[in-house]
């Protein structure tokens, strides 16, 4: 049905153009030309007042793979102004004693259903997943944000300080993903990270198929009902982004009648123009070779396999192609393209060079990404993969940072990036550490030793259980 | 950790007596023994043939037995998961593989998952190496607040002789999911438990003239009798504290019936009422989030407050608990975050698990006691420790999963010579 009508709007924009190429040049001039927005919903987000903070003689990991033991992180106005030894701090900063604590980088999850399946997860709630068709790459997953989910505070006691939101996996293209501060905010505009790109979420092997095949009630549901059915309908929807995006180039060269808005190409547009960054759900190294290939034949690229539970098969290509795999430590079994899922996924992917993300895709995992990170750390040692904790940490902030393309603001303790900044009570690779105080911008968002300072959203005034430890 | 557990295996056999007992020493260990003992430090525990035979420092290594040299390493009592679906389902959403729940079924409290139990499960052979040596296991409730019995096995993967205990429990649903199954209700829930135990309890007069009693029919209000009486526990998901309260007073009315409260979310909020009547509790202490109603006051504070209050509290992982109750060690470690001493929350999946399934022969080492024993690298509780020895009921047990097999293969991308598939066979 839509793809008839995509079709219909096709043919009727061809014929519009045709007229116009005899009709009055001057009204195709230049400055009348239309243009497609690409930032309807603007980020509001502002860094909170932050007081310039020295935090001294700690265990800092730099984010890059680098340690300072007995080192110094200086925030000031929001950003990282120094990491180091001995620093200097400015009139009237506040000095932290950072002795037997451990300071990284604020944790980043690529893979958050948070806001879109909130808690309490109601029927109500349920915005993750605009199951209506397999092509959804109209919709914009921050269209879905409830801001007051709870689950954000629990996130953010756990040192995650940005996170992208992601549509569901029901769709073939679910729809458009966001970047997001995890700051509490009044509305979706407020948590926007400010000028982050925007990501378009696809999904691999069995959702698809199980959603639309079989599906509605019927048998067979409809497309797709097979992995190749799957191939068809993503290679369906490009086909039509490319005559999207050719109709447009047209237009803007040569003028007439603009081509028919269309939503759900203008991200597919988005993706081969390399503005918005496909994320991709896909648990089977077969599956991702072929996506892959799919991907080169439209041209454009993957940013990153997402659950990718069978990376460590294909580690080598991933590597070649420059595409990350955000991971789980260790879960698998609960679908068919999840038994093969190992302990050692992570390990085996940072092993063979490529880019290793670990994501949580849960609101109970967001909270402790660092301890998924130690577990596939150790897991990896004893296979004889050596890789230090600073450098494991690279899983958790600047690889995830790199995938939604936000790194040259955050994601490493790097002088003049955004002081997201978390301080934890040990050593982060314990299941025994928690963080302390955990800085976005430089503010100071969560105090673990200040429960009543810390964030309590609407949703739990008045509640049982109101302001309690989380 | 293949090349120690061969090593090991082949001084076993060096040293093993010719005949007689086998005997196996471990030493210089911390041991945590969940028994008067406490934690020993440079300790030994000896186990002839399946029992404990001596713990304790300074012990001599009796002749002829097998050294387990653990200094610097810890031992303990094999983990217990207390609450899991191990080796009744091998993928969740495969339904041909599913045996948790049997929504089309005309039986509940009668099913007996014991009876579904494959030890070849590749769960089994996943959960052991994490150092679990038994499971609890339950089955899912679906057309009725009963889903039926549980049970316990151990994770040898022994074909023959896994299951520990049948009909270990029956497992009941309340709050909002009994609400739904019971037909849209709280009190439409507890109507069916009161129907239950008066079918149970009138049992067979009943049934001389009608297959269905006020609730159950006649296979399930027989099966239902042993937990009238209390030889069998009664498992009841609930996290309401205004559920709770509901339970602690049913089982005042009911005082044989041995009550065990799952979830109990917002237990805090009542313990002082569920140590007052004895309830113990299993509950996951990740579960921090207001994720239904019924769960508003959930808090990582919840095992501290629960243990503090005096009730008996045994730790599980409630999610995906097919695949992934191996992450016991992992909650009970957040728990010790969260408030919990390490030797409670090493006892919330040991000794209190063993207390509360009527596992008198398990969860501790003591002297006597069936040889479940474990060796750590390190404390259990840390997410970057790991196994290097697990023994089931004195037998030495393979640390080997499809899934260490799976990452054996592919710890090389070598592929010029020979497909994988024809390697690390």
């Amino acid at each position: 049905m839509q793809n008839m009508k995509t079709l219909l709007l096709s043919a009727g924009a061809a014929v519009a153009l045709a007229a116009c190429g005899a009709g009055d040049p001057s009204e195709t001039s230049d400055s009348e030309r239309v243009s497609i927005d690409p930032n309807p919903f603007p980020s509001t987000y502002e860094p909170y007042p932050s007081e310039p903070t020295l935090i001294q003689n700690a265990t800092v990991f730099d984010g890059l793979g680098g340690v300072i033991e007995g080192g110094d992180v200086l925030m000031v106005d929001g950003k990282i102004s120094a990491i180091g030894e001995d620093l200097t701090a400015p009139e009237g900063a506040v000095i932290i004693d950072g002795e037997g604590r451990w300071v990284t980088p604020g944790i980043i999850d690529v893979h958050s259903h948070l806001g879109v399946y909130p808690s309490p997860s109601v029927s109500s709630h349920q915005d993750g997943n605009e199951v209506s068709a397999p092509v959804t790459a109209e919709v914009w997953v921050e269209h879905s944000l409830w801001p007051q989910d709870p689950g954000f505070t629990r996130a953010l006691a756990g040192g995650v300080t940005s996170l992208q939101l992601l549509p569901g996996s029901a769709n073939l293209f679910g729809g458009r993903g966001v970047t997001i501060k995890n700051v509490p905010a009044r509305t979706a505009q407020g948590m926007k990270f400010p000028d982050a790109p925007y990501s378009l979420k696809m999904a691999c092997g069995e959702n698809p198929k199980r959603v639309y095949g079989y599906g509605g009630g019927g048998f067979p549901g409809g497309a797709p009902f097979s992995r190749m059915g799957n191939v068809a309908g993503y290679r369906t929807a490009w086909a039509q982004a490319v005559e999207y995006k050719r109709a447009w180039e047209k237009y803007e060269e040569e003028g007439g009648t603009p081509p028919a808005r269309n939503l759900e190409l203008d991200t597919l547009k988005g993706v081969l123009d390399g503005d918005i960054r496909v994320n991709m759900h896909c648990y089977r190294a077969d599956e991702m070779a072929q996506i892959i290939d799919m991907s080169k034949e439209f041209g454009y690229e993957v940013t990153t396999f997402h659950h990718a539970v069978e990376s460590y098969k294909i580690a080598d290509l991933l590597a070649e192609e420059g595409i990350c795999s955000a991971m789980w430590a260790d879960w698998w079994g609960f679908k068919m393209e999840a038994y093969d899922g190992i302990r050692e996924n992570i390990p085996m992917v940072h092993n063979a060079g490529a880019c290793a993300i670990v994501h949580s895709d849960s609101e109970v995992g967001i909270q402790r990404l660092n301890q998924e990170a130690a577990k596939a750390l150790a897991d990896g040692r004893r296979v004889g993969i050596e890789v230090s904790e600073a450098e494991a940490w690279t899983w958790l902030s600047a690889n995830p940072a790199k995938s939604l393309g936000i790194f040259d603001q955050t994601g490493s303790l790097e002088p003049g990036k955004n002081a997201d900044v978390v301080m934890w009570d040990a050593d982060p690779f314990s299941v025994y550490a928690q963080a302390e105080l955990v800085y976005v911008d430089g503010a100071l968002m969560f105090d673990a030793a200040n429960p009543e300072d810390n964030p309590v959203m609407d949703f739990e005034l008045g509640q049982p259980g109101e302001g309690d430890v989380k | 950790m293949k090349m120690k557990s061969l090593i090991l295996g082949l001084s076993a056999l060096a040293l093993a007596p010719v005949a007689g007992a086998e005997t196996i020493a471990f030493t210089g260990a911390t041991v945590w023994t969940g028994g008067s003992n406490g934690v020993i430090e440079n300790g030994t525990v000896i186990v002839t043939d399946d029992q404990i035979s001596a713990v304790g420092v300074g012990i001599p290594v009796p002749a002829g037995a097998t050294v387990v040299d653990a200094e610097g390493k810890w031992v303990t009592p094999g983990i217990i998961a207390p609450f899991s679906r191990v080796g009744i389902v091998e993928v969740a959403a495969e339904d041909s593989t599913d045996d948790t729940s049997a929504s089309r079924s005309r039986f509940t409290v009668a099913l007996d998952t014991s009876r579904a139990f494959n030890p070849s499960a590749s769960s089994v052979d996943v959960t052991r190496i994490e150092g679990i040596t038994r499971v609890v296991v339950a089955p899912s409730a679906s057309s009725s607040i009963f889903a039926g019995q549980g049970f316990v096995a151990d994770t040898s993967g022994d074909l023959v002789g896994s299951i520990t205990k049948d009909g270990a429990f029956q497992y009941m649903e309340l709050g909002e999911s009994g609400a739904n199954r019971a037909g849209g209700s709280r009190e439409a829930a507890w109507r069916f438990v009161d129907g239950a135990l008066l079918d149970a309890r009138t049992f067979p007069a009943r049934y001389m003239t009608h297959e269905l009693g006020d609730s159950l029919n006649r296979a399930d209000a027989d099966a239902f009798r042993p937990v009238v009486r209390g030889d069998m526990p009664l498992v009841i998901r609930a996290n309401r504290a205004s559920d709770l309260l509901e339970v602690v007073r049913f089982q005042y009315e009911n005082p044989t019936v041995d009550v065990v409260v799952l979830g109990a979310t917002e237990g805090w909020l009542v313990a002082d009422h569920l140590a007052e009547v004895g309830i113990p509790v299993i509950i996951d202490p990740f579960d921090n989030l207001p994720a239904s109603f019924e769960q508003l006051a959930a808090t990582m504070k919840n095992a501290e407050r629960l243990i503090a209050a005096g009730v008996p509290t045994a730790f599980a992982h409630l999610g995906d608990d097919g695949h992934q109750a191996r992450l016991v060690l992992q909650v009970a470690g957040n728990a010790v975050a969260n408030g919990v001493s390490h030797d409670d929350a090493i006892a919330a999946i040991t000794s209190v698990p063993a207390e509360i399934f009527g596992l008198e022969d398990l969860g501790t080492l003591e002297v006597g006691k069936t040889a479940d024993v474990v060796v750590w690298d390190g404390d259990p509780l840390e997410v970057m420790s790991s196994v290097d020895a697990i023994y089931i009921a004195g037998e030495e047990q393979s640390l080997e999963s499809r899934q260490t097999r799976l990452r054996d293969r592919y710890l090389s991308l070598y592929t010029s010579e020979q497909p994988l598939a024809y390697g690390d066979r």
